[in-house]
């Protein structure tokens, strides 16, 4: 229950960024056209960003379900990435249905945060974490369609800045006590900044950017600094 | 799109997304040894994350402005060592502080 209790605490900034975020989803759903029932049954059944948002913008375009399926699965594969990471991080014996469970709490920021604690990571701690991001996600985008002129849009825009500077506040500790890691990021962010510049790369969706970055910045960092502990850092 | 349509759609991104992710964590049980790719994949997160953030903070805001000091708000609290969510938090309303005032002058 302790190991539950701090994976709930651990996950409360991430539900609060998740609730911005998936605020704009469900305001971007409700003037699409979309059913506000429709926007919460594809944020509780995907919980993921780009992914949904991609989604939507085809599904209300009447595109294709091939591109959809396409689009979605370019757009997550990085997961595939985190969750091969996590897997190398999650207490040898959990056991196959619960290992099921925790792959679907599996974001950037549910991933990125439950791989800072050290040791192994039991499957109350993940739940705890995967807990209340996945309600304020679900209770975002039914806020964000239900009363989209609840919020002036100053506060509105201000708030998309929550997830970013959350971010910020996970990376600067580890890169401030380790060189490595200090520059496996700004590999990361040259490359992306570069993707988003490069005229004919800026094309790229979301998605491809972040697995060009993460290919480039975690291939790099391998290749000059093998087995680092990054962990106990 | 007709509700079928709909349905259909919902049950194929939800299905892709779910499968990607769990396919590494149910069915990957050996520990990798490679140090090479342990530390590839120790470094994932980082490298996510900074990607994730840069450059699309400075658009994340009203204007260009508001993102540039809020970015730097953040990374000041968390050179100090401040939680993620007073980081969060304190950013977003500096962020709104500078849309306001801007808007006023």
């Amino acid at each position: 229950m302790r190991e539950y209790i701090r994976g709930l605490k651990d996950g409360i900034p991430i539900c609060l960024g998740y609730i911005s975020v998936s605020f704009a989803f469900g305001l971007m759903a409700a003037r699409g056209g979309m059913s506000l029932a429709a926007a919460v049954i594809i944020s509780m059944t995907n919980l993921t960003s780009a992914g949904q948002f991609a989604g939507m913008d085809i599904i209300l375009s009447n595109g294709g379900l091939l591109e959809l399926a396409l689009a979605t699965f370019i757009i997550n594969i990085r997961y595939l990435l985190m969750s091969l990471s996590l897997s190398q991080r999650v207490d040898p014996k959990t056991g196959t249905l619960k290992r099921l469970v925790m792959s679907f709490g599996i974001t950037d920021e549910i991933f990125a945060l439950s791989m800072q604690r050290s040791g192994d990571i039991t499957f109350r701690y993940f739940l705890g974490i995967m807990t209340l991001p996945y309600i304020g996600w679900s209770f975002g985008t039914f806020l964000g369609g239900f009363a989209s002129a609840l919020l002036p849009e100053l506060i509105r825009k201000s708030l998309g800045i929550a997830i970013y500077a959350m971010f910020i506040a996970i990376i600067v500790p580890p890169a401030k006590k380790s060189r490595p890691v200090l520059n496996i990021i700004l590999i990361a962010v040259a490359v992306s900044a570069a993707l988003n510049i490069i005229p004919v790369l800026s094309g790229l969706s979301g998605g491809w950017k972040i697995i060009i970055s993460t290919l480039a910045a975690a291939g790099i960092g391998a290749y000059i600094y093998p087995e680092k502990e990054v962990r106990d850092i | 799109m007709s509700t079928v349509r709909l349905t259909g759609a919902i049950i194929i991104m939800a299905v892709v997304t779910y499968v990607i992710r769990l396919l590494p964590l149910t069915f990957f049980r050996r520990r990798i040894t490679n140090p090479h790719i342990k530390a590839f994949l120790n470094f994932v997160p980082y490298a996510v994350l900074g990607a994730m953030t840069f450059p699309d903070v400075f658009s994340s805001t009203g204007s260009t402005l508001s993102a540039l000091i809020g970015t730097a708000a953040a990374f000041f609290l968390a050179c100090r060592g401040r939680g993620l969510l007073t980081v969060s938090l304190v950013s977003c309303a500096i962020a709104c502080a500078v849309d306001i005032i801007a808007g006023i002058l």
